[in-house]
């Protein structure tokens, strides 16, 4: 995994991002306070700005730069946990000597692990958990058991999408749709939503361009 | 929405600065990040207090920086937790090697981000954390009860220690006394809105109040009819009695604090009425605060917080203060 490949696929997020951000607005409309859209697009922006400054670093020091400006960039909530994910990514032992399939998988479910720390929510509580922590398990399982990585990755993307729809008939515990109570059901997480659109636009990019990451 | 703002973008960033100019004798301000010191420099081995949150619940906490409570504010956005470049900052600024006590409200961003602040500061830290809302165990914006005017007290107390030489350890242990000691209880007449936004909050009928509410305008208990004022004095004394369970002629501080656009009229009209209550269970108020410290914008409406006293907090809640909304003793 290259400094290249996270600008990259920042860059494809935006695209798929921006497709969907009315429907996300919408969802969070229905449940949330309807920020959360407005809240990944500037920290994808923030993300892709970074380019020049971060594209000759080794891939730790870039990650801890991403990490500190989502974390001020976005703020809240929601900067406080992305800002956990690539904080910790960064800490991965020994990645500025490389890092493939096997070490990118590593670093990811370590960060998985400690953004639910972090928020102190898990799978079934209606938030980006639901996606995050099955993609995370699909993940290592595949690399343990030595399967295809594509083969890993497309099971990987219909995972992020069970879990995505999961959340349409959880009651919500954490977070701001969780006063809403019996009211949130029936509706999908937008950060669920936005986390698995994320998840398939790398897993795909690798897939499809069968390029080193 | 009706407002003295000219953008919402530059809403906070005014605001601050008008504070800085108005109060030079007693605190700077300090931009991107943002943050807001005393004018003086910390004490060599002073412990250094530095608090936050969300802007739009002034003066807490800007207001309350100076002699006797905080070393350093670090206001967020309104009604946003503010980020952790902001308190490593402020730390830098006013940490004098004695270490820095965090004192944080317990909502989910303010949490989350003062625990990363933590985590990345090399130098000894540690952090009160304030959950004295008795309304509701689960709030919509967080996970357990919130932190709200108690905020003020644990301020003032716990600056007192430290301005006395308090050790790290020592502030951190009178900071959770206070906030255990401590219990409140809000209402809300109307909600308000946040400039970026542009809405209101949440609607509530001209007959209606929210029992309970939280200082964003969140859900409490319930939404009720209005009532007179010594009926609901006497339900959220009522409520705060049942958690703090105080003994018979225990001694404590009642702290009514405005929301904003309630007048100090109504507010030492409640006072009286909360006293009356007390008086007839035997509850001694031996030391007392009345004004808007913990607000919610513009939102009508108070809350009520007791604190149980012992000899220590209340030689602290006497000794000088001053910062821009709470003076004396000098």
């Amino acid at each position: 995994m290259s400094v290249n490949f996270l600008i990259n696929q920042a860059k494809l997020i935006q695209e798929v991002i921006d497709a969907h951000a009315l429907e996300i607005e919408k969802l969070d409309q229905e449940i949330g306070d309807g920020d959360h859209i407005f809240n990944v697009q500037r920290g994808i922006k923030l993300v892709i700005e970074l380019e020049p400054t971060i594209k000759e670093l080794p891939i730790s020091k870039a990650l801890n730069q991403i990490a500190m400006k989502v974390l001020s960039g976005i703020g809240g909530s929601s900067g406080a946990l992305f800002g956990t994910l690539f904080m910790t990514m960064a800490k991965g032992e020994n990645i500025d000597e490389g890092v493939d399939y096997k070490k990118a998988i590593e670093i990811f479910s370590q960060g998985v692990e400690a953004v639910k720390q972090r928020g102190k929510a898990d799978v079934g509580e209606k938030t980006m958990m639901d996606v995050l922590i099955p993609v995370a398990n699909c993940l290592q399982d595949g690399i343990q058991n030595n399967r295809d990585i594509n083969e890993i990755l497309t099971e990987a993307v219909q995972v992020a999408e069970d879990g995505m729809l999961s959340t349409k008939d959880l009651l919500a515990t954490k977070g701001r749709a969780s006063f809403l109570g019996e009211r949130a059901k029936g509706h999908i997480d937008p950060g669920a939503r936005s986390s698995q659109l994320m998840i398939k636009t790398v897993c795909e990019s690798v897939i499809k361009n069968r390029r080193k990451i | 929405m009706k407002k003295f703002m000219n953008t919402s973008d530059d809403f906070l960033k005014e605001s601050l600065q008008g504070f800085g100019a108005a109060h030079q004798d007693i605190v700077s301000v300090y931009y991107d990040p943002n943050f807001i010191t005393r004018s003086q420099s910390t004490k060599e081995g002073k412990v250094a207090l530095i608090s936050g949150g969300g802007s739009g619940h002034e003066p807490m906490h800007g207001g309350l920086v100076g002699h006797g409570m905080l070393d350093a504010a670090c206001p967020g956005f309104v009604f946003s937790s503010p980020t952790p470049d902001q308190m490593l900052a402020a730390a830098e600024k006013v940490d004098s090697g004695a270490g820095v006590l965090f004192i944080v409200k317990n909502y989910s961003g303010d949490v989350m981000n003062f625990q990363m602040a933590s985590e990345m500061m090399q130098s000894p830290n540690e952090s009160v954390l304030t959950n004295d809302d008795v309304a509701v165990e689960d709030s919509s914006f967080t996970t357990g009860r919130r932190g709200v005017a108690a905020t003020v007290l644990v301020e003032k107390i716990v600056g007192s220690l430290a301005e006395h030489g308090g050790s790290l350890q020592e502030c951190k242990s009178l900071g959770d006394k206070v906030n255990k000691n401590s219990g409140s209880m809000g209402v809300a007449f109307s909600s308000c809105t946040v400039p970026a936004a542009g809405k209101p909050t949440f609607e509530l009928g001209f007959d209606e109040m929210e029992f309970g509410v939280g200082i964003h305008g969140e859900p409490g208990r319930r939404r009720d009819k209005i009532k007179p004022a010594q009926d609901i004095t006497n339900e959220l004394l009522e409520a705060i009695i049942e958690d703090l369970k105080p003994n018979s002629n225990e001694e404590m501080l009642l702290f009514i604090n405005g929301m904003g656009g309630t007048p100090l009229t109504e507010l030492y009209l409640v006072f009286d009425n909360a006293k009356k209550f007390l008086d007839s269970k035997n509850i001694k108020i031996s030391r007392s605060l009345v004004g808007n410290y913990c607000t919610s914008l513009e939102m009508q409406g108070a809350s009520i917080t007791l604190t149980k006293l012992d000899e220590e907090i209340v030689k602290h809640w006497d000794s000088k203060v001053h910062t821009a909304a709470m003076r004396w003793g000098m």
